[in-house]
């Protein structure tokens, strides 16, 4: 029989992408596969995705265990194709009384069992319907551990809700608490660089995410740092290592866009779906300014400046459960008015949650804004987003009272929606009176802004 | 209350809002002299005189295009195709005219046309079609499909009050093989709003007209395999009640669309398609049809009943389903 063998290698996820992490194995060894069907997720420092399997067949080996991270190109997985037989690259050590069928003497054969079809251990207990997948994304629950009475072995609704009404049949390791506060200084974890340990022989347990954990102390919960952790890990040390960091803090008062925002909100929401956030107001200013200084939408590149003729904002989004923070960005937002910019936005926050993110999204930024004020944070010192000299941190609205001028230029006491809006920046580049300058003129545009400028 | 055939309560709908109403009058091929092919307008032209039931000439064509005239007018016209099947003659009037008028002209346009349809008894191809989903593709008509006595009365009085066109597909094999019982006074059953018929747990079964009743035959001998099945009588397929299905397939998660007419581009395949859009996350297997295949109907009986979606078709449709 031709076999026809698949290697599944682990993918380039993006030019600077050099390793990839197996988050979970979506089939077993033994599963059947169709090209196209996702086989497994992975997470790299970039995005969390899909892999979809090359070809079709018979997920032979899975060489790389969940939780392990290696370089792009290594082999994950064996698939062989339709027929081949699953345990054809497995040496089993019972080479089970199979005696080599001779040719000829044909009547003698005719005895043996008839070609097992393609019985890939655990059996074919693929397909998850939507509404399964639903009950149990609602409820937590893993359906590989659900009792499955449909079209071979396939977990029903009826499975499903009988089973959370009748719970778990074994004790199961108990819920863990949110998110841990990982300090980032974190003692490095004990180098435990797992050798590919060999993957279990095809134990049909549900396979536990082998992981290189630190032992755990009472009272403590130790966590496999997840690629992206890892990655922002090292961007972060890295810009604070590369960088001469200024932040200066700017305050805005807010009312015009307050008025404007109230005033175009049901508009937008009505004819196009989209909520004008106050951070699209803020991305939209933050581009005309950058036309006039665009020392802060620049790079050092050796020995030379680059300013970037294209504006790519880079939004940094926080996602669920303190799981990290990934920047995708709104390409060429120099093009854009606010209701392009707060549609691009809102698209990408969607994206980023959903994991739908592709490596693109999150490439080319030039300049960032990260929004901590939502949570209601006042000052923040934000750090550079590499190879960027500027990142704009936009803080909390409150309302406060201050000293402005009446008609008559007296000074009084007035209720104003405020604003701070802090910028870091780069002072191997870019001047605290030229950063000044650019914020101010931020400012001067976020207070005065005219309905017919948007 | 009365037991009424399907056939008698049609009559009984139609004579009452004739008595009630002065601008309502049939016009059809042999309603008046000889009461209809299928004596429907029996006795109408003794009572109510010729001018309000009359006999039209051979001609789909002119009995629709009059009417169109008559209701832009201000009456209240009931044609009646001899056969559902002639309904392709008047095409025009229907689709150009009739259902467009009031989107161009502002007219409201009350007529109902009233089509024998479906098969099950050797008609051929030429008597025995079901031409709904043609004309649910049509903005501005209305295409109602009872299935028991009681809703073909209340319907037909229900779209002989309806300003819009209404296509009132009265199937010929209900005529006389279902009774069921009918309240004498007049009353309306609106357009739009399904009808649970039965009640169940497993499987839903989406249909309308006379596969309502093969649905039921099946859902018995099912419910002596341990399997409950939900029957949903649409009742109408334009406007059709989106709600009342996605709710049922919300509780079953497995859904078979059954109608007699033919698979391609039948009404089931906009339902099929409605359900992906609307319900994906609360389904837990494929949408399945049960259907007519792709051909005219056949004369001969036991081809005609290979062709027709059978008791048998429908129970073996559930059961796959149920164990999907």
């Amino acid at each position: 029989m031709a076999t026809a063998v698949v290697e599944v290698v682990m993918p380039q996820m993006g030019v600077s992408v050099s390793e990839g992490t197996v988050l979970k194995w979506l089939k077993q060894e033994g599963e059947t596969i169709a090209a196209d069907e996702p086989l497994l997720e992975i997470s790299t420092d970039k995005v969390d995705t899909e892999v979809p399997s090359p070809g079709s067949g018979v997920v032979t080996q899975i060489l790389v265990a969940e939780g392990e991270t290696v370089a792009v190109g290594t082999t994950l997985a064996v698939i062989a194709a339709e027929g081949a037989g699953a345990a054809e690259p497995t040496p089993e050590p019972e080479p089970v009384a199979e005696p080599e069928p001779t040719p000829a003497s044909a009547p003698a054969a005719a005895a043996a069992p008839p070609p097992a079809p393609t019985n890939g251990g655990a059996g074919e207990r693929t397909f998850v319907s939507p509404v399964v997948s639903r009950i149990a994304a609602e409820h937590g629950i893993d359906v590989s551990g659900v009792p499955g009475t449909g079209t071979g072995g396939r977990v029903t609704k009826k499975d499903i809700l009988v089973y959370i009404e009748s719970g778990p049949p074994a004790p199961v390791p108990p819920p863990v608490a949110p998110p841990p506060e990982a300090p980032v200084a974190a003692p490095p974890p004990a180098p435990a660089p797992v050798a590919a340990a060999p993957p279990p022989p095809a134990a049909p347990a549900p396979a536990a995410p082998a992981a290189p954990v630190a032992p755990a102390a009472e009272g403590e919960l130790v966590e496999p740092m997840t690629a992206m952790r890892r990655g922002i890990a090292e961007h972060m040390r890295r810009s604070l290592d590369t960088s001469a960091h200024v932040t200066t803090v700017f305050e805005v008062d807010m009312s015009k866009v307050v008025a404007l925002r109230e005033k175009l909100k049901p508009e937008y929401e009505k004819s196009y779906g989209v909520n004008p956030t106050y951070l699209a107001f803020i991305a939209r200013a933050t581009v005309d300014a950058i036309r006039d200084w665009p020392w802060v939408n620049a790079e050092i590149r050796g020995e030379s400046f680059v300013a970037k003729q294209h504006i790519n904002l880079g939004i940094a989004v926080a996602l669920e459960g303190g799981k990290g923070l990934i920047v995708p960005v709104v390409k060429n937002a120099e093009g854009l008015n606010l209701l392009g910019i707060a549609r691009a936005v809102a698209d990408l926050a969607e994206r980023s949650r959903n994991k739908k993110l592709l490596p693109d999204d999150v490439q080319g930024g030039t300049f960032t804004i990260t929004n901590p004020g939502g949570w209601g944070a006042i000052v923040g010192t934000p750090i550079i987003n590499q190879p960027q000299v500027a990142i704009l941190d936009v803080e909390a609205l409150v309302k406060r009272a201050v000293v402005i001028q009446d008609d008559r230029g007296k000074d009084v006491i007035a209720i104003r929606p405020m604003m701070n809006l802090c910028l870091s920046f780069d002072h191997r580049l870019v001047d605290g009176a030229y950063a000044a300058q650019f914020m101010k003129q931020l400012r001067e545009q976020l207070e005065n802004w005219g309905e017919e400028n948007y | 209350m009365p037991e009424l055939t399907y056939l008698q309560a049609i009559s009984d709908g139609l004579r009452q809002e004739m008595r009630r109403d002065r601008r309502v009058f049939v016009i059809g091929q042999d309603v008046g002299v000889y009461g209809g092919a299928f004596k429907v307008t029996q006795g109408f032209q003794e009572e109510f005189g010729p001018w309000r039931v009359i006999d039209a000439p051979l001609s789909e064509t002119a009995i629709v295009g009059g009417c169109t005239g008559a209701a832009i007018m201000g009456l209240r016209p009931v044609a009646e195709m001899q056969f559902a099947d002639f309904v392709s003659c008047a095409w025009d009037h229907l689709v150009t005219v009739a259902a467009k008028q009031r989107y161009r002209a502002g007219t409201p346009v009350p007529i109902v046309v009233r089509l024998p349809s479906g098969g099950g008894f050797s008609g051929g191809p030429f008597h025995s079609q079901n031409p709904e989903s043609f004309f649910a593709h049509v903005p501005g008509l209305k295409c109602v499909c009872p299935s028991t006595p009681e809703d073909a009365k209340g319907l037909l009085i229900a779209a002989i009050e309806d300003p819009n066109p209404v296509l009132f597909f009265e199937h010929k094999h209900l005529y006389r093989r279902i009774k069921g019982e009918v309240a004498e006074e007049r009353y309306t059953v609106p357009i739009g709003k399904a009808r649970l018929h039965r009640e169940g747990d497993d499987v839903s079964v989406i249909t309308w007209g006379a596969m309502v009743h093969t649905a039921a035959e099946a859902a018995d001998l099912l419910e002596g395999e341990g399997i409950s099945t939900e029957i949903l009588d649409l009742r109408s397929v334009l406007p059709w009640d989106r709600d009342a299905v996605l709710a049922s397939v919300r509780k079953t998660s497995k859904v078979l669309v059954l109608h007699e007419d033919t698979h391609t581009g039948g009404f089931g395949a906009e339902i099929a398609a409605t359900i992906a859009e609307q319900a994906f996350e609360d389904l837990d297997g494929p949408v399945r049809r049960i259907t007519a295949p792709d051909s005219p109907v056949p004369f001969s009986p036991p081809l005609e009943k290979a062709y027709i979606p059978q008791v048998e078709d429908v129970v073996t449709g559930v059961r796959e389903l149920a164990s999907y």
